[in-house]
Protein backbone atom coordinates (compact mmCIF):
# COMPACT_ATOMS: atom_id res chain seq x y z
CA UNK A 1 0.00 0.00 0.00
CA UNK A 2 1.30 3.43 -0.92
CA UNK A 3 0.05 5.06 2.27
CA UNK A 4 1.83 2.52 4.43
CA UNK A 5 5.31 3.31 3.06
CA UNK A 6 4.92 7.06 3.34
CA UNK A 7 3.25 6.86 6.76
CA UNK A 8 6.46 5.41 8.21
CA UNK A 9 8.37 8.58 7.36
CA UNK A 10 7.22 10.61 10.41
CA UNK A 11 8.12 7.67 12.64
CA UNK A 12 11.64 7.55 11.23
CA UNK A 13 11.95 11.32 11.46
CA UNK A 14 10.75 11.23 15.07
CA UNK A 15 13.25 8.48 15.86
CA UNK A 16 16.05 10.47 14.26
CA UNK A 17 15.02 13.58 16.17
CA UNK A 18 14.96 11.63 19.44
CA UNK A 19 18.48 10.35 18.80
CA UNK A 20 19.65 13.85 17.91
CA UNK A 21 18.17 15.18 21.16
CA UNK A 22 20.38 12.91 23.24
CA UNK A 23 23.85 13.25 21.75
CA UNK A 24 26.84 11.50 23.23
CA UNK A 25 29.69 13.68 24.47
CA UNK A 26 31.49 15.14 21.48
CA UNK A 27 34.97 14.28 22.78
CA UNK A 28 36.40 16.82 20.42
CA UNK A 29 39.67 16.96 22.29
CA UNK A 30 39.90 13.21 22.78
CA UNK A 31 41.26 13.40 26.32
CA UNK A 32 38.86 10.78 27.55
CA UNK A 33 39.35 8.36 24.67
CA UNK A 34 43.14 8.33 24.79
CA UNK A 35 43.18 8.79 21.01
CA UNK A 36 44.24 12.41 21.27
CA UNK A 37 48.00 11.93 20.82
CA UNK A 38 47.45 9.71 17.78
CA UNK A 39 45.46 12.42 16.06
CA UNK A 40 47.87 15.09 17.29
CA UNK A 41 50.70 13.30 15.55
CA UNK A 42 48.65 12.63 12.46
CA UNK A 43 47.47 16.20 12.12
CA UNK A 44 50.90 17.57 12.96
CA UNK A 45 52.22 15.88 9.85
CA UNK A 46 49.41 16.99 7.58
CA UNK A 47 49.59 20.58 8.85
CA UNK A 48 53.39 20.89 8.60
CA UNK A 49 54.39 21.57 5.00
CA UNK A 50 58.07 21.28 5.87
CA UNK A 51 57.41 17.60 6.66
CA UNK A 52 54.57 16.90 4.27
CA UNK A 53 56.03 18.24 1.02
CA UNK A 54 59.39 16.40 1.07
CA UNK A 55 57.56 13.15 1.84
CA UNK A 56 55.15 13.83 -1.02
CA UNK A 57 58.08 14.53 -3.36
CA UNK A 58 59.83 11.32 -2.33
CA UNK A 59 56.64 9.29 -2.74
CA UNK A 60 55.95 10.74 -6.20
CA UNK A 61 59.52 10.20 -7.29
CA UNK A 62 59.69 6.59 -6.13
CA UNK A 63 56.30 6.01 -7.73
CA UNK A 64 57.67 7.32 -11.02
CA UNK A 65 60.62 4.96 -10.75
CA UNK A 66 58.37 1.92 -10.31
CA UNK A 67 56.48 -0.26 -7.85
CA UNK A 68 59.55 -1.81 -6.22
CA UNK A 69 60.96 1.63 -5.45
CA UNK A 70 57.64 2.80 -4.08
CA UNK A 71 57.39 -0.25 -1.85
CA UNK A 72 60.88 0.35 -0.52
CA UNK A 73 60.08 3.95 0.38
CA UNK A 74 56.76 2.86 1.87
CA UNK A 75 58.47 0.78 4.54
CA UNK A 76 61.85 2.45 4.95
CA UNK A 77 60.61 6.02 5.39
CA UNK A 78 58.06 5.44 8.20
CA UNK A 79 60.30 3.00 10.08
CA UNK A 80 63.29 5.34 10.05
CA UNK A 81 60.99 8.25 10.90
CA UNK A 82 59.86 6.34 13.98
CA UNK A 83 63.43 5.50 14.91
CA UNK A 84 64.55 9.10 14.48
CA UNK A 85 61.55 10.30 16.48
CA UNK A 86 62.31 7.97 19.35
CA UNK A 87 65.91 9.17 19.38
CA UNK A 88 64.76 12.77 19.21
CA UNK A 89 62.31 12.37 22.09
CA UNK A 90 65.26 11.75 24.43
CA UNK A 91 67.08 14.90 23.27
CA UNK A 92 66.42 18.51 24.15
CA UNK A 93 63.96 20.43 22.00
CA UNK A 94 65.26 21.93 18.77
CA UNK A 95 63.49 23.87 16.07
CA UNK A 96 63.69 22.63 12.52
CA UNK A 97 66.15 24.60 10.45
CA UNK A 98 64.74 26.52 7.50
CA UNK A 99 67.96 25.86 5.60
CA UNK A 100 67.60 22.12 6.13
CA UNK A 101 63.96 22.23 5.02
CA UNK A 102 64.89 24.17 1.91
CA UNK A 103 67.62 21.66 1.09
CA UNK A 104 65.13 18.78 1.29
CA UNK A 105 62.71 20.70 -0.92
CA UNK A 106 65.45 21.40 -3.44
CA UNK A 107 66.92 17.91 -3.43
CA UNK A 108 63.73 15.85 -3.52
CA UNK A 109 61.87 18.27 -5.77
CA UNK A 110 64.85 18.36 -8.12
CA UNK A 111 65.13 14.56 -8.20
CA UNK A 112 61.43 14.32 -8.95
CA UNK A 113 61.57 16.99 -11.66
CA UNK A 114 64.54 15.27 -13.29
CA UNK A 115 63.02 11.80 -12.78
CA UNK A 116 66.52 10.84 -11.63
CA UNK A 117 67.33 7.23 -12.43
CA UNK A 118 69.05 6.33 -9.17
CA UNK A 119 69.51 2.79 -7.93
CA UNK A 120 67.29 1.12 -5.36
CA UNK A 121 70.10 1.24 -2.80
CA UNK A 122 70.58 4.98 -3.17
CA UNK A 123 66.85 5.58 -2.93
CA UNK A 124 66.68 3.40 0.18
CA UNK A 125 69.52 5.35 1.77
CA UNK A 126 67.90 8.64 0.85
CA UNK A 127 64.52 7.59 2.25
CA UNK A 128 66.23 6.49 5.46
CA UNK A 129 68.03 9.82 5.72
CA UNK A 130 64.83 11.79 5.18
CA UNK A 131 63.06 9.68 7.79
CA UNK A 132 65.80 9.98 10.37
CA UNK A 133 66.24 13.74 9.96
CA UNK A 134 62.56 14.64 10.02
CA UNK A 135 61.74 12.07 12.69
CA UNK A 136 64.49 13.38 14.94
CA UNK A 137 63.32 16.98 14.63
CA UNK A 138 59.70 15.90 15.24
CA UNK A 139 60.74 13.80 18.23
CA UNK A 140 62.53 16.66 19.96
CA UNK A 141 59.41 18.78 19.84
CA UNK A 142 56.94 16.22 21.12
CA UNK A 143 57.58 16.48 24.81
CA UNK A 144 58.33 13.70 27.28
CA UNK A 145 58.27 10.04 26.17
CA UNK A 146 54.92 8.35 26.68
CA UNK A 147 52.33 10.52 25.03
CA UNK A 148 55.06 11.60 22.61
CA UNK A 149 55.55 8.02 21.48
CA UNK A 150 51.84 7.64 20.78
CA UNK A 151 51.85 10.93 18.86
CA UNK A 152 54.85 9.71 16.93
CA UNK A 153 52.95 6.58 15.98
CA UNK A 154 50.13 8.72 14.61
CA UNK A 155 52.63 10.77 12.67
CA UNK A 156 54.36 7.70 11.24
CA UNK A 157 50.98 6.29 10.29
CA UNK A 158 50.25 9.48 8.36
CA UNK A 159 53.61 9.20 6.57
CA UNK A 160 52.83 5.60 5.65
CA UNK A 161 49.39 6.47 4.30
CA UNK A 162 50.65 9.42 2.26
CA UNK A 163 53.51 7.44 0.70
CA UNK A 164 51.17 4.53 -0.05
CA UNK A 165 48.56 6.70 -1.75
CA UNK A 166 50.92 9.03 -3.63
CA UNK A 167 53.34 6.35 -4.85
CA UNK A 168 50.52 3.99 -5.86
CA UNK A 169 48.81 6.82 -7.72
CA UNK A 170 51.92 7.56 -9.75
CA UNK A 171 52.93 3.93 -10.38
CA UNK A 172 49.80 3.34 -12.39
CA UNK A 173 50.22 6.45 -14.55
CA UNK A 174 51.04 5.49 -18.11
CA UNK A 175 50.14 8.60 -20.11
CA UNK A 176 53.23 10.65 -20.88
CA UNK A 177 51.55 13.96 -20.09
CA UNK A 178 50.48 12.69 -16.67
CA UNK A 179 54.01 11.63 -15.78
CA UNK A 180 55.29 15.01 -16.96
CA UNK A 181 52.69 16.76 -14.80
CA UNK A 182 54.09 14.90 -11.78
CA UNK A 183 57.58 16.06 -12.71
CA UNK A 184 56.34 19.63 -13.08
CA UNK A 185 55.07 19.37 -9.49
CA UNK A 186 58.63 18.43 -8.55
CA UNK A 187 59.95 21.57 -10.18
CA UNK A 188 57.48 23.61 -8.15
CA UNK A 189 58.69 21.98 -4.95
CA UNK A 190 62.31 22.68 -5.88
CA UNK A 191 61.47 26.30 -6.74
CA UNK A 192 59.74 26.71 -3.37
CA UNK A 193 62.90 25.34 -1.76
CA UNK A 194 65.01 27.94 -3.54
CA UNK A 195 62.80 30.74 -2.29
CA UNK A 196 62.83 29.31 1.22
CA UNK A 197 66.62 29.24 1.07
CA UNK A 198 66.52 32.93 0.22
CA UNK A 199 64.25 33.64 3.20
CA UNK A 200 66.60 31.69 5.46
CA UNK A 201 69.59 33.64 4.14
CA UNK A 202 67.74 36.90 4.67
CA UNK A 203 66.94 36.05 8.28
CA UNK A 204 70.60 35.23 8.79
CA UNK B 1 -7.55 -1.44 -1.65
CA UNK B 2 -5.10 -2.57 -4.23
CA UNK B 3 -2.74 -0.25 -6.03
CA UNK B 4 -1.55 -0.59 -9.62
CA UNK B 5 1.11 -3.19 -10.37
CA UNK B 6 4.63 -1.73 -10.23
CA UNK B 7 6.90 -4.65 -10.90
CA UNK B 8 9.08 -3.75 -7.91
CA UNK B 9 7.25 -5.70 -5.26
CA UNK B 10 4.47 -4.75 -2.93
CA UNK B 11 6.73 -3.48 -0.11
CA UNK B 12 8.21 -0.55 -2.03
CA UNK B 13 6.57 2.84 -2.54
CA UNK B 14 4.53 3.22 -5.64
CA UNK B 15 5.47 5.63 -8.44
CA UNK B 16 3.43 8.77 -8.75
CA UNK B 17 1.91 9.11 -12.21
CA UNK B 18 3.36 12.00 -14.14
CA UNK B 19 0.94 14.85 -14.75
CA UNK B 20 -0.28 15.43 -18.25
CA UNK B 21 -0.52 18.98 -19.53
CA UNK B 22 -1.67 20.02 -22.99
CA UNK B 23 -1.45 16.45 -24.15
CA UNK B 24 2.28 16.29 -23.36
CA UNK B 25 3.56 14.02 -20.60
CA UNK B 26 5.61 15.90 -18.01
CA UNK B 27 8.11 13.87 -15.98
CA UNK B 28 8.07 14.02 -12.16
CA UNK B 29 10.48 16.45 -10.52
CA UNK B 30 11.95 13.70 -8.36
CA UNK B 31 12.85 10.19 -9.49
CA UNK B 32 10.22 7.53 -8.86
CA UNK B 33 12.29 5.97 -6.08
CA UNK B 34 12.89 9.28 -4.27
CA UNK B 35 11.04 7.99 -1.19
CA UNK B 36 13.58 5.21 -0.92
CA UNK B 37 16.45 7.68 -1.10
CA UNK B 38 14.87 10.00 1.45
CA UNK B 39 15.25 7.75 4.47
CA UNK B 40 18.93 6.90 3.92
CA UNK B 41 19.46 10.59 3.26
CA UNK B 42 17.89 11.61 6.56
CA UNK B 43 19.82 8.87 8.36
CA UNK B 44 23.10 10.09 6.83
CA UNK B 45 22.33 13.67 7.76
CA UNK B 46 21.55 12.73 11.35
CA UNK B 47 24.71 10.63 11.50
CA UNK B 48 26.82 13.53 10.21
CA UNK B 49 25.22 15.91 12.71
CA UNK B 50 26.06 13.54 15.52
CA UNK B 51 29.65 12.95 14.36
CA UNK B 52 31.27 16.01 15.88
CA UNK B 53 34.70 16.80 14.52
CA UNK B 54 37.52 18.70 16.14
CA UNK B 55 37.47 22.29 14.98
CA UNK B 56 41.21 22.88 14.27
CA UNK B 57 40.41 26.56 14.52
CA UNK B 58 43.89 27.57 15.57
CA UNK B 59 46.19 27.24 12.59
CA UNK B 60 49.79 28.20 13.08
CA UNK B 61 50.52 31.88 12.93
CA UNK B 62 50.06 33.25 9.45
CA UNK B 63 49.91 29.90 7.65
CA UNK B 64 46.63 30.26 5.78
CA UNK B 65 47.26 33.90 5.01
CA UNK B 66 50.83 33.16 3.92
CA UNK B 67 49.75 30.74 1.22
CA UNK B 68 46.99 32.98 -0.05
CA UNK B 69 49.24 36.05 -0.07
CA UNK B 70 51.81 34.15 -2.08
CA UNK B 71 49.20 32.75 -4.43
CA UNK B 72 47.63 36.14 -5.03
CA UNK B 73 50.93 37.87 -5.67
CA UNK B 74 51.71 36.76 -9.25
CA UNK B 75 48.10 37.14 -10.37
CA UNK B 76 47.71 40.61 -8.89
CA UNK B 77 49.89 42.35 -11.49
CA UNK B 78 48.78 42.34 -15.12
CA UNK B 79 52.35 42.68 -16.39
CA UNK B 80 53.31 39.43 -14.68
CA UNK B 81 50.14 37.68 -15.77
CA UNK B 82 50.69 38.59 -19.43
CA UNK B 83 54.27 37.32 -19.46
CA UNK B 84 53.49 34.08 -17.64
CA UNK B 85 50.50 33.25 -19.79
CA UNK B 86 52.63 34.04 -22.86
CA UNK B 87 55.15 31.42 -21.72
CA UNK B 88 52.37 28.81 -21.75
CA UNK B 89 51.07 30.03 -25.12
CA UNK B 90 54.52 29.85 -26.67
CA UNK B 91 55.15 26.41 -25.22
CA UNK B 92 51.86 25.18 -26.70
CA UNK B 93 52.82 26.63 -30.08
CA UNK B 94 56.25 24.99 -30.03
CA UNK B 95 54.92 21.62 -28.87
CA UNK B 96 56.86 18.92 -27.00
CA UNK B 97 59.27 19.15 -25.28
CA UNK B 98 59.01 22.95 -25.04
CA UNK B 99 55.40 22.71 -23.87
CA UNK B 100 56.57 21.39 -20.50
CA UNK B 101 60.20 22.51 -20.47
CA UNK B 102 59.45 26.24 -20.67
CA UNK B 103 56.88 26.20 -17.83
CA UNK B 104 59.37 24.24 -15.71
CA UNK B 105 62.21 26.61 -16.51
CA UNK B 106 60.28 29.75 -15.64
CA UNK B 107 59.37 28.97 -11.98
CA UNK B 108 62.80 27.51 -11.27
CA UNK B 109 64.72 30.52 -12.57
CA UNK B 110 62.13 32.88 -11.13
CA UNK B 111 62.86 31.35 -7.73
CA UNK B 112 66.55 32.06 -8.30
CA UNK B 113 65.64 35.69 -8.98
CA UNK B 114 63.56 35.77 -5.81
CA UNK B 115 66.39 34.23 -3.83
CA UNK B 116 68.85 36.82 -5.15
CA UNK B 117 66.48 39.59 -4.08
CA UNK B 118 66.10 38.08 -0.63
CA UNK B 119 69.85 37.86 -0.27
CA UNK B 120 70.14 41.53 -1.11
CA UNK B 121 71.65 41.14 -4.57
CA UNK B 122 70.41 44.07 -6.64
CA UNK B 123 69.25 43.91 -10.23
CA UNK B 124 68.94 47.06 -12.33
CA UNK B 125 66.01 47.84 -14.61
CA UNK B 126 63.57 45.32 -13.19
CA UNK B 127 60.45 47.09 -14.45
CA UNK B 128 61.95 47.42 -17.94
CA UNK B 129 62.88 43.74 -17.89
CA UNK B 130 59.35 42.72 -16.97
CA UNK B 131 57.83 44.92 -19.68
CA UNK B 132 60.37 43.63 -22.21
CA UNK B 133 59.45 40.05 -21.28
CA UNK B 134 55.83 40.68 -22.21
CA UNK B 135 56.86 42.40 -25.46
CA UNK B 136 59.29 39.72 -26.62
CA UNK B 137 57.34 36.67 -25.45
CA UNK B 138 54.17 38.12 -26.98
CA UNK B 139 56.06 38.81 -30.21
CA UNK B 140 57.36 35.23 -30.22
CA UNK B 141 53.77 34.00 -30.05
CA UNK B 142 52.53 36.56 -32.56
CA UNK B 143 55.14 35.64 -35.20
CA UNK B 144 55.20 31.97 -34.18
CA UNK B 145 58.96 32.10 -33.74
CA UNK B 146 60.56 28.63 -33.51
CA UNK B 147 64.10 28.99 -32.17
CA UNK B 148 66.15 26.02 -30.88
CA UNK B 149 64.92 24.78 -27.51
CA UNK B 150 67.99 26.06 -25.67
CA UNK B 151 67.45 29.57 -27.01
CA UNK B 152 63.75 29.53 -26.04
CA UNK B 153 64.54 28.23 -22.54
CA UNK B 154 67.31 30.80 -22.08
CA UNK B 155 65.04 33.64 -23.16
CA UNK B 156 62.25 32.51 -20.82
CA UNK B 157 64.68 31.88 -17.97
CA UNK B 158 66.37 35.24 -18.43
CA UNK B 159 63.10 37.10 -18.08
CA UNK B 160 62.01 34.92 -15.17
CA UNK B 161 64.82 36.40 -13.07
CA UNK B 162 63.24 39.85 -13.34
CA UNK B 163 59.82 38.56 -12.32
CA UNK B 164 61.23 36.61 -9.38
CA UNK B 165 63.34 39.52 -8.22
CA UNK B 166 60.36 41.87 -8.31
CA UNK B 167 58.20 39.55 -6.22
CA UNK B 168 60.77 37.96 -3.98
CA UNK B 169 60.98 40.42 -1.15
CA UNK B 170 57.34 41.20 -0.60
CA UNK B 171 56.36 38.80 2.19
CA UNK B 172 53.78 40.49 4.45
CA UNK B 173 54.92 40.50 8.09
CA UNK B 174 53.90 37.61 10.34
CA UNK B 175 53.30 35.10 7.56
CA UNK B 176 54.96 31.81 6.80
CA UNK B 177 57.78 32.22 4.23
CA UNK B 178 57.45 28.60 3.15
CA UNK B 179 53.73 28.77 2.44
CA UNK B 180 54.11 32.16 0.81
CA UNK B 181 56.77 30.70 -1.47
CA UNK B 182 54.66 27.66 -2.29
CA UNK B 183 51.62 29.78 -3.10
CA UNK B 184 53.76 32.08 -5.20
CA UNK B 185 55.25 29.24 -7.26
CA UNK B 186 51.94 27.41 -7.62
CA UNK B 187 50.17 30.52 -8.90
CA UNK B 188 52.94 31.03 -11.44
CA UNK B 189 52.59 27.43 -12.56
CA UNK B 190 48.82 27.81 -12.83
CA UNK B 191 49.26 30.86 -15.07
CA UNK B 192 51.52 28.82 -17.34
CA UNK B 193 48.95 26.03 -17.31
CA UNK B 194 46.27 28.54 -18.30
CA UNK B 195 48.47 29.63 -21.19
CA UNK B 196 48.99 26.03 -22.27
CA UNK B 197 45.26 25.39 -21.98
CA UNK B 198 44.48 28.36 -24.21
CA UNK B 199 47.28 27.28 -26.51
CA UNK B 200 45.64 23.95 -27.25
CA UNK B 201 43.53 25.76 -29.84
CA UNK B 202 46.70 25.72 -31.94
CA UNK B 203 45.62 22.44 -33.55
CA UNK B 204 42.94 24.26 -35.55
CA UNK B 205 43.57 26.82 -38.29
CA UNK B 206 41.38 29.41 -36.62
CA UNK B 207 43.10 28.61 -33.32
CA UNK B 208 46.51 29.44 -34.80
CA UNK B 209 45.22 32.84 -35.84
CA UNK B 210 43.66 33.34 -32.41
CA UNK B 211 46.94 32.50 -30.71
CA UNK B 212 48.82 34.99 -32.85
CA UNK B 213 46.23 37.57 -31.94
CA UNK B 214 46.72 36.73 -28.25
CA UNK B 215 50.46 37.23 -28.77
CA UNK B 216 49.76 40.64 -30.24
CA UNK B 217 47.64 41.54 -27.20
CA UNK B 218 50.47 40.48 -24.87
CA UNK B 219 52.96 42.54 -26.86
CA UNK B 220 50.62 45.54 -26.74
CA UNK B 221 50.35 45.13 -22.97
CA UNK B 222 54.13 44.96 -22.71
CA UNK B 223 54.51 48.18 -24.71
CA UNK B 224 52.02 49.87 -22.38
CA UNK B 225 53.93 48.77 -19.28
CA UNK B 226 57.25 49.82 -20.80
CA UNK B 227 55.78 53.22 -21.55
CA UNK B 228 54.58 53.43 -17.96
CA UNK B 229 58.00 52.45 -16.65
CA UNK B 230 59.71 55.07 -18.82
CA UNK B 231 57.24 57.81 -17.95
Amino acid sequence: MKGLATSRLPIYALGGLAVAMFPAPAEAHLNSTGMGPIYDGLMHFFLSPEDLVPVLALALWTGLRGASYGRRALFVLPSTWLLGGLLGSTASATNGSAVLSSIWFLLLGGLLAADAQLSLRVITALAALVGMCHGYVNGTGMGPPGAATVALLGLVLAVFVLVAIAAAFVVRLRAEWARIAVRVAGSWIAASGLLLLGWAARRG
Amino acid sequence: MKGPATGVGSAGPLPVPAPVASGKRIGPLLPANSDRLLLPGIATLVFLLLSVQTAFAHVQNGEAAGFLSGFRHPISGLDHVLAMVAVGLWGAQLGAPAIWLLPVTFPMVMAVGGMLALMGVGLPGIEYGIAASAILLGAAVMFEVRPPLVVAATLVGGFAIFHGHAHGTELPPGQSPLLYSMGFVMATGCLHAAGIGIGTVHRWAWGKKLLRLAGAVVTGGGVFFLWKALA
